[in-house]
């Protein structure tokens, strides 16, 4: 009996944060769609589709280039041991305790101008904050497969290279997908770093906080529903393809 | 066929130590030892997946040492089968074949007609994970053999096995090997794959070959103190031999053949007879001893007897015991055979 009052308890407990992230964005879309009018209008405001067009192709831009540059590295950092590993494990986390604003302004005293007002300087902004979930994704992916599979895929006769594209990957798959998803999310999610390098192009998340600073609360509210439902609908659809594959798999 | 020149590696806590030994075609090579032996590392050496620090092979006559895996046409089975599971059955035995570009029809030929002889034809178009453990196991046996391998290196296949499954298998395997015709090295702990699958055996300890030889010679006749005791001489004495008599701690012991000078002696301990009363039989050593422990092995039970110094290990039934009604500190015969004394 002790154990389920322990297992209500923290069931209780653990509710909390649940409720506390639903609420804002159940909230937000009901306060909203008592103005449906205004949404509409939102949707037609040619500022707001052209942004949301700019927010979704330099997010998937993002996980592209995290998926053709981490999948390698995470492989490596599976498959091989060597001096200084754990630094670049280290280095790889970085992002994630570096401020976002941070980020911005060191990309720019990096690359200056090159990257200035420009798609590429969002898509390093982004790519900057989100790649370690898809270099980490595929690492634990990696890990994950038994070596003597691809030891006795040599054997029957594949090269290196061959093992790497008809056994290691197709069963790191499912890890690196959710990861590349996860960077996608981040990416569409990250407004600091994009703040600084790209205030234009004009992208949604730079938007809202546009229409905030400038028109106040009220304004800023139907782009972020819209925000916040494209963005949820394509997280899980991405998710629920995943999954498809990992069933498959 | 494949020769092995004075080969060393290590790896991790694993290590070969300067093995050398040459396996025949046709030959069913078999690797024995106790676990942690480095059984595992030599076959991963020979399949190339770990480079000699030392020493060469050779596979028909071709230096082979420096080759990647791919190169060597060896084929090898972990001992947990290594099926791929993103692949169907069919897909998991046609997998060598499609590298080396077979047309889909010879390849399909090629599958079935294994698939038949192993007696996996219904299970071609499942998932590895549907599979029992016997199932994978000729399913990882197709594979291999299916890019007709020059060897075939088995890893303690029928470990993973129930005991019913495994001696079934033990004996399909001998079927197979006459109908596949394939060499192979077998590594395994197991006397009695060894026994029953063998054609030469290769006794493995610490990362050192041995003793090499034909099974039953190697069985019968172990050439150091250590392969006796793997091989189950748990009794090892050591006395004095003159003639056809040895002499410990005031003892005699009648021995199967003369002997001179120190010598070791060894007996197994299911040879030795435990009895209440001095038998008559033809066994011509008996020794008087006090019983020091009674272990329970399961259906069978060890005592252990001790007499002027000498320690005995005995394996009774548990029906024997019963029958005896010994317990620690009873006196008892033990009653050995003198041919069943094997001196080294």
């Amino acid at each position: 009996m002790r154990r389920d009052y322990v297992t209500a308890f923290f069931a209780l407990m653990g509710s909390f944060l649940l409720v506390y992230i639903l609420l804002p964005i159940f909230l937000i879309i009901g306060k909203q769609l008592l103005d449906f009018e205004m949404l509409v209008k939102t949707l037609q405001d040619e500022l707001v589709i052209e942004s949301l067009k700019n927010s979704f192709l330099t997010s998937t831009a993002t996980m592209l280039i995290s998926l053709i540059f981490g999948v390698p590295l995470g492989y490596i950092l599976a498959r091989e041991d060597f001096r200084g590993k754990s630094i670049v494990q280290g280095i790889i986390d970085v992002p994630i305790v570096i401020p976002h604003s941070v980020v911005g302004v060191m990309l720019l005293v990096t690359f200056s101008d090159a990257i200035l007002d420009s798609y590429l300087g969002i898509i390093m902004a982004m790519l900057f904050v989100s790649a370690p979930f898809t270099i980490n994704a595929s690492r634990d992916g990696f890990l994950a497969i038994d070596e003597r599979l691809e030891h006795v895929a040599r054997t029957l006769g594949a090269s290196k290279l061959k093992v790497f594209f008809t056994i290691t990957l197709p069963l790191a798959m499912p890890s690196i997908l959710s990861g590349a998803i996860m960077t996608w999310a981040r990416a569409i999610s990250e407004v600091g770093a994009i703040l600084i390098v790209a205030y234009y192009p004009k992208t949604a998340q730079v938007l809202v906080m546009d229409y905030f600073n400038n028109y106040g609360l009220n304004v800023s509210r139907p782009i972020s529903v819209i925000l916040i439902l494209l963005s949820l609908f394509i997280f899980a659809l991405m998710r629920w393809i995943a999954g498809k594959r990992n069933v498959e798999a | 066929m494949l020769r092995l020149e004075r080969v060393s590696r290590r790896w991790k806590d694993f290590e070969i130590n300067n093995v050398s030994f040459e396996v025949i075609k046709g030959e069913y090579f078999i690797i024995l030892g106790p676990s942690g032996a480095g059984k595992t590392l030599l076959l991963e050496t020979i399949a190339g997946i770990f480079k000699p620090e030392e020493g060469d092979i050779w596979l028909e006559e071709e230096r082979i040492t420096d080759l990647p895996p791919e190169k060597r046409e060896i084929s090898y089975i972990p001992q947990n089968y290594a099926l791929f599971p993103h692949l169907t059955v069919y897909e998991n035995i046609a997998y060598g074949m499609r590298l080396r570009k077979f047309s889909e029809e010879e390849i399909k030929r090629e599958v079935y007609e294994l698939a038949e002889v192993l007696g996996i034809g219904g299970l071609l178009h499942r998932e590895p994970k549907t599979l029992s453990g016997g199932e994978q196991q000729r399913v990882a046996i197709a594979r291999a053999i299916a890019i007709k391998p020059k060897i075939l290196l088995l890893d303690e296949p029928f470990s993973n096995l129930d005991i019913q499954m495994a001696s079934k298998l033990i004996g399909e395997m001998k079927r197979w090997k006459k109908e596949l015709e394939f060499t192979a090295i077998h590594v395994t702990h197991s006397f009695e794959e060894a026994l029953s699958l063998g054609d030469r055996v290769g006794v493995m300890m610490k990362g050192e070959l041995k003793q090499i030889g034909a099974i039953r010679e190697v069985f019968s006749t172990p050439k150091s103190e250590d392969v006796a005791r793997f091989l189950g001489y748990e009794n090892i004495i050591e006395g004095e031999a003159r003639g056809r008599t040895f002499y410990v701690n005031g003892i005699k012991l009648e021995l199967p053949k003369e002997a001179k000078g120190r010598i070791r002696i060894g007996l197994r301990p299911e040879d030795i007879i435990l009895s209440k009363k001095v038998l008559e039989s033809s066994a011509r050593n008996v020794l008087k001893m006090r019983v020091t422990a009674i272990e329970d092995l399961g259906s069978v039970v060890k005592v252990e007897v001790e007499s002027s110094g000498i320690e005995l290990r005995a394996i009774i039934t548990r029906s024997s015991l019963l029958e005896l009604g010994i317990s620690e500190g009873d006196e008892i015969y033990a009653v050995f055979k003198s041919s069943a004394i094997h001196i080294f």
